[in-house]
């Protein structure tokens, strides 16, 4: 801060501090206003875990239900699908599953607990569009004759194996989320919540 | 600026007296004059001049019938009775039971579409004839900050009807920001306001839609216009009309606003409602592009429709977002490091740093350039690597983000010696005409649904476009220019 001669240095010292704590209060002032958009008490309280009966579901069928606003599917999925996997390892980006996107006790082949049913967030990891199904393989799906089923994301045409691994140099960076999930028992399961009688 | 001269003495009758005692207290007779009756324009304004006081009347036009709308339309995500969202019943109810409500819906939806294409024309006058160049860069800043604001306000605006395109279209916005490393998720889940789009978000973005952005819209104008009148407006010759003033200060090629162009504006007045309003009676959806067939049904937050892409005027922005794919990001890099050399190698800068970049170039060119055509996934992991783990998704929006702000820039890029395109050389031309053929294509792909193919297209013009601006430093210097008149032509 410059001190000429002509200027009294006490008051303008006055004057930037002033200044200087008009603006943290407006800076604070601020606060409430940027918080009030952040999701509220209800919103936070609306993501219940949802008890979903799988006893009609037949093989090669899906379901969806939904959990915190989001499309969950279930899969059972076919022999010929779960073998898919196996070809499917060297087109993946992540065949592993090494990134976070599923809890530990779905990291394995077939990102699931039980090998024929498939849980998983129908979100696309890339802007959150939800993927269509492309069950039939070959040319009938219209995604090319070496087509082994899995999804296709609408929007930006990521595609994912039945085990929702999204493919090599597509625009969604990572698989399909798997959703913490237990069997409350042979038909029944609970999304959202990792332990029984939680 | 409001001496005495701008006073109106009064010529004894009741309104000159009235208008006396107003002037006395405001300064109505000056600002009158300083931006209509004395604000002198180039009198060689050609059709391109239209669209600046187009989207005037547009901007108009959306606040109006949007007054309207918001008496009848309620932001609620909830399902009423019959289990539609509220939000997308009120439009139907609008469409079908308020008096003139399709009317008035049909003026809103159209007049956004009509506001892009008079600003895309605007702007593209600029191209044409340097508007943007020294001294009008801050018009030129001002005008590209109305532009992302008018898309913002667009965005809010599509998510209120509450159908599938608004629904999903927000959903995929909103995510763009979660690919920022580190705070995105948590930005996007606030400015969602819950951990989908739902109820807090559409209430939010009628708040933006209706009470922010059209002020901050409106602010924006004024400072745009008040800049144009200090410096005064360019011309399709491109030369300072303020060169060459007669004895009263007056430049001898420049025209009073009012009446001369007032007059001519209404003419383009008259003709832009012909076209708008056979729009609006006979093809208020225009095939799709104004009205997405999709978003006459009621957003499901379970299910994308099939095939989703943004209104026409966001679908240039969006090919860009998609082409970047992690196979083309090596390319990306190569391209732009390329360019900085074309651009480095003749500047005045010091030879070190000329050299560092060189060395710069270099490495990225065997980091990435060689593995990525030798094999494909080498260069995905390696950018991977280089780029501290950013992926595709990120640099996809880094790019689309550019792709708009990158106008900005254009007072600084252009080195030409002259403004207007009448005087600048083939280069020029060639460049403009591709840069137009490839917006045109990436607005065209951004409506189809991608395929290997298309995605290609897209890379090629993305390319294409930002070589229009980042070369512009080069290319601007060596194009064989015409000389200047000194005063303006016919």
């Amino acid at each position: 801060m410059s001190c000429d001669e002509k200027v009294d240095c006490g008051r303008r010292r006055l004057l930037v501090t002033t200044a200087a704590i008009g603006g943290v209060g407006g800076a604070v002032v601020a606060t409430p206003f940027i918080k009030s958009m952040l999701p509220s008490e209800r919103a936070k309280a609306a993501g219940a875990p949802v008890e979903v009966d799988i006893s009609k579901l037949q093989p090669g069928e899906m379901l969806t239900v939904e959990w915190r606003g989001k499309p969950v599917w279930i899969i059972n999925r076919t022999d010929e699908q779960l073998a898919s996997l196996k070809k499917t390892d060297g087109d993946v980006a992540d065949p592993k599953s090494e990134k976070q996107m599923q809890p530990k006790y779905c990291q394995n082949e077939t990102r699931s607990i039980k090998p024929n049913l498939f849980v998983a967030v129908g979100i696309c990891t890339h802007l959150g569009c939800s993927p269509t199904e492309k069950f039939k393989t070959g040319a009938e799906s219209g995604l090319g004759a070496d087509w082994p089923g899995g999804f296709i994301c609408p929007c930006h045409g990521s595609t994912f194996d039945i085990a929702g691994r999204v493919y090599k140099s597509k625009p969604a960076p990572d698989n399909l989320e798997i959703p913490p999930h237990v069997y409350l028992s042979e038909t029944t399961i609970l999304i959202g919540e990792d332990k029984k009688g939680a | 600026m409001a001496g005495s001269e701008n006073k109106y003495k009064s010529d004894g009758t009741l309104i000159g007296g009235a208008l006396e005692w107003v002037d006395a207290r405001f300064p109505a007779t000056s600002l009158w004059k300083e931006h209509l009756s004395e604000y002198y324009a180039p009198k060689n304004f050609n059709f391109w001049y239209f669209f600046g006081s187009l989207a005037l009347l547009v901007l108009v036009l959306q606040i109006v019938t949007g007054i309207f709308l918001v008496m009848h339309f309620k932001p609620d995500a909830s399902l009423n009775a019959s289990g539609v969202p509220v939000a997308f019943a009120s439009v139907e109810y609008i469409m079908r039971d308020v008096e003139w409500g399709w009317l008035i819906r049909y003026l809103h939806s159209t007049g956004a579409s009509a506001f892009f294409v008079v600003v895309y024309l605007h702007m593209f006058r600029g191209l044409l004839y340097g508007s943007y160049r020294k001294p009008r860069e801050l018009i030129w800043i001002f005008g590209l900050l109305i532009f992302l604001c008018l898309m913002g306000e667009a965005f809010f605006g599509y998510l209120l009807p509450w159908g599938q395109m608004s629904y999903w279209g927000a959903q995929v916005i909103v995510n763009l920001f979660s690919a920022i490393p580190l705070i995105g998720p948590d930005l996007s889940e606030w400015l969602r306001g819950d951990y989908v789009v739902g109820d807090a978000t559409l209430n939010r973005f009628f708040s933006f839609h209706v009470i922010a952005m059209p002020l901050v819209l409106l602010g924006l104008v004024a400072a745009h216009i008040i800049a144009l009148h200090e410096v005064g407006s360019n011309n399709p010759d491109g030369v300072e009309i303020k060169k060459h003033k007669d004895a009263n200060g007056i430049p001898l090629d420049g025209i009073p606003f009012h009446p001369y162009y007032t007059m001519k504006d209404i003419v383009g007045v008259v003709v832009f409602l012909i076209v708008f309003s056979a729009i609006v009676f006979f093809m208020p959806e225009f095939g799709g592009y104004f009205l997405e067939f999709n978003n006459f049904i009621p957003a499901d937050p379970l299910k994308t429709p099939p095939h989703i892409a943004p209104v026409w005027y966001f679908t240039p922005f969006y090919s860009v977002l998609r082409a970047v794919t992690s196979d083309f990001i090596p390319f990306l890099w190569l391209f732009i490091a390329a360019i900085g050399m074309i651009c480095v190698r003749p500047s005045k800068l010091p030879l070190l740093v000329k050299l560092g970049y060189l060395g710069f170039v270099g490495a990225m060119f065997v980091l990435l350039g060689v593995p990525a055509v030798l094999a494909g996934w080498v260069g995905i992991k390696l950018t991977s690597i280089v780029f501290v783990g950013l992926e595709a998704k990120f640099w996809g929006v880094v790019a689309m983000g550019a792709s708009v702000v990158i106008i900005g820039a254009l007072p600084w890029l252009d080195h030409s010696p002259v403004k207007s395109i009448r005087y600048k050389g083939p280069i020029y031309k060639i460049v403009l005409a591709l840069f137009v053929v490839a917006f045109f294509i990436l607005g065209y792909l951004g409506v189809l649904a991608p395929t290997p193919m298309r995605t290609l297209v897209s890379q090629i013009c993305t390319l294409i476009y930002f070589g229009f601006f980042l070369l512009m430093p080069w290319y601007s210097q060596i194009d064989k220019c015409k000389p200047e008149p000194e005063r303006v032509t016919g």
